[in-house]
């Protein structure tokens, strides 16, 4: 059962209402950690566009990300911070050109293929910014100073506030949502989908699957970027870890987690890994193997994800059975689909 | 009359085996082609070496007047042919109207001759499922559907493979009725069934395929009048 149209929106815009005031109430400690989940949430939602509704697993996503937080790092002068109407596009056109190599090469395979060449081509990333000078090798690069965001000498948000930044953070999460929605939408996302669910057929009806699937590998990238740019500026630090296979890995845990199926899905997902992480961390000396068997365990009761949840807490209000666009047929797809 | 199609000495490879030996084929706009023959003669393979899922194929393949043979299915889809095969391929996650609705494109004058009104008239069923997501169908309701797909690409030539296979004796009724429909509206098809009898009612030409050659071609009147040959390649 999915939950009733009316309550879900309510539901969101209480959210949306909590996560807009929760500067007025929450420590400055949480306000950067809801920061930090909400640029990951919006790299977890942008995966999905590729894994979820593309069908493609990709560890390279992480990679996209750590190198738009590379291009800040490099494009900042030592003494002040870089502007960001300059150096903003510079990452966002970086991570689109290797993304688009990366995607033009590795969309020739298909399934486990698929994965390897995106692990091989992430890990080619790490070990360039790992064994070169280029950005300080193994040591990682500081950015000493937040991006500036200034209009005719006015400065429009001061990235070092955390409040500021923080409402930065939820714009760019709002702004991916809606990118990420409209698309799936679109006659695009019915084409990406249709080539998900069989290749040949959707060729076969006149859809350009190879160039369906870059366009929506590169612009997952992209959203993956701008999250990659104001994460380096918030931490004021990257390194090749911030690229490595092990990110793309726990993206794809939050992307499970959370549910492929839907745009909110990943990012609950990324919400509850960070959390459970945050609760874990503070409390148990081993904690990576407590998460390891929670997370184990939330995919063995929730096999659809998060979102399998909210169905099951709507499951006693029973639609009449076989209504066309009842609860019951929607989610009667989503198990199946 | 234009043609549509125009295949020479097309000869057709999976890996190292050769299924296609030299067929040589044209369908005139508007022709209905039935092909006939046992299974793994070739009826699927060449089906598929048209519209271009068979890649490794010789000789040449000419869609309206184009040349196709070294086209992906994409563009000679676009070049106006749809294939609907055995198995149908609906995209399971959308509903039947989100399939009929991403499918519509115009024909390559810029016209639409299908409107998803149109394919609901045909198809009464496909109106009453239309949110329903793809797997909830019934076989006859995804052949429906596969069908109706390949109409809303407004195509000149549809490929249909086992256009009845396995369905109840209604829907293949249904079935027929849409072909009669396709037929009045102009569009060519090539049509692989069991059923010769149905077929020969709806067929302008008779296509016999044998070990990846065309062991016969001609009207449905010529073909009753050989029993030899329906006897030797179907066996009745």
């Amino acid at each position: 059962m999915t939950p009733p149209r009316a309550l879900t929106r309510s539901l969101l815009a209480a959210l949306l209402m909590a996560a807009l005031l929760l500067p007025m109430i929450a420590p400055t400690y949480y306000l950067q950690f809801f920061a930090k989940a909400m640029l990951l949430a919006i790299v977890a939602a942008s995966l999905n566009l590729v894994v979820g509704f593309g069908g493609m697993v990709s560890l390279c996503h992480g990679a996209f990300f750590g190198l738009a937080g590379y291009v800040l790092a490099l494009a900042s002068p030592s003494s002040s911070g870089a502007s960001l109407w300059t150096s903003l596009p510079l990452a966002l056109l970086v991570v689109a050109i290797a993304a688009a190599l990366v995607g033009a090469l590795a969309l020739r395979t298909r399934g486990i293929y698929f994965i390897m060449a995106t692990l091989a081509f992430g890990e080619m990333f790490f070990y360039f910014f790992h064994d070169t000078r280029v950005a300080n090798g193994s040591d990682g690069i500081y950015i000493y100073f937040e991006p500036e965001i200034v209009i005719a000498g006015w400065r429009l948000v001061d990235l070092g506030n955390k409040t500021s930044f923080y409402y930065v953070a939820l714009a760019s999460l709002l702004l991916a949502i809606i990118v990420i929605s409209t698309l799936v939408r679109s006659p695009f996302g019915a084409a990406l989908m249709a080539a998900r669910d069989n290749e040949q057929r959707a060729r076969s009806l006149g859809f350009p699957v190879f160039r369906i699937r870059l366009t929506a590998f590169v612009l997952a990238a992209v959203l993956a970027g701008i999250a990659g740019y104001f994460s380096a500026s918030q931490f004021g630090f990257v390194a090749p870890q911030t690229l490595g296979w092990h990110v793309s890995a726990t993206l794809l845990i939050m992307v499970v987690l959370g549910g492929m199926k839907s745009v909110l899905g990943p990012v609950f997902g990324a919400f509850v890994l960070l959390g459970l992480e945050e609760i874990l961390k503070s409390n148990i000396e081993h904690w990576k193997l407590i998460e390891g068997v929670i997370v184990i365990a939330l995919v063995f009761m929730l096999p659809g994800g998060l979102q399998h949840l909210a169905q099951l807490a709507f499951s006693d209000r029973r639609a009449p059975a076989g209504q066309p666009g009842s609860g019951a047929s929607r989610a009667g797809r989503q198990h199946h689909g | 009359m234009t043609t549509v199609l125009e295949i020479n000495d097309l000869q057709s490879f999976y890996g190292v085996s050769q299924v296609l030996y030299g067929v040589s084929l044209t369908v005139g706009a508007g022709e209905q082609v039935a092909l006939l023959g046992r299974n793994g003669m070739g009826k699927t393979t060449l089906l598929k070496s048209i519209i271009g899922l068979v890649s490794d194929r010789r000789g040449t393949i000419n869609v309206m007047g184009q040349d196709a043979v070294r086209l992906p299915p994409e563009s000679i889809a676009r070049l106006g042919i749809a294939y609907v095969p055995e198995g149908r391929g609906i995209f399971g996650s959308l509903s039947v109207l989100e399939n009929l609705k991403m499918s519509a494109r115009p024909d390559r004058a810029g016209r639409n001759h299908w409107s998803i009104d149109r394919i609901f008239a045909i198809f009464p069923r496909l109106a009453e499922r239309q949110r329903h997501g793809g797997q909830q169908l019934s076989g006859g309701e995804q052949q429906m559907l596969s069908i109706g797909r390949a109409l809303m690409t407004n195509p000149a030539l549809i490929l249909l493979d086992e256009a009845t296979e396995g369905l109840a004796p209604l829907v293949v009724r249904d079935i027929w009725t849409s072909l009669a429909m396709m037929r009045a509206e102009g569009i060519a098809t090539i049509i692989v069934d069991k059923d010769h009898r149905s077929l020969s009612r709806v067929a302008d030409r008779m296509v016999m395929l044998a070990k990846g050659t065309i062991a016969f071609s001609g009207t449905p009147a010529e073909l009753a009048s050989r029993p030899d040959i329906l006897e030797r390649h179907l066996g009745v």
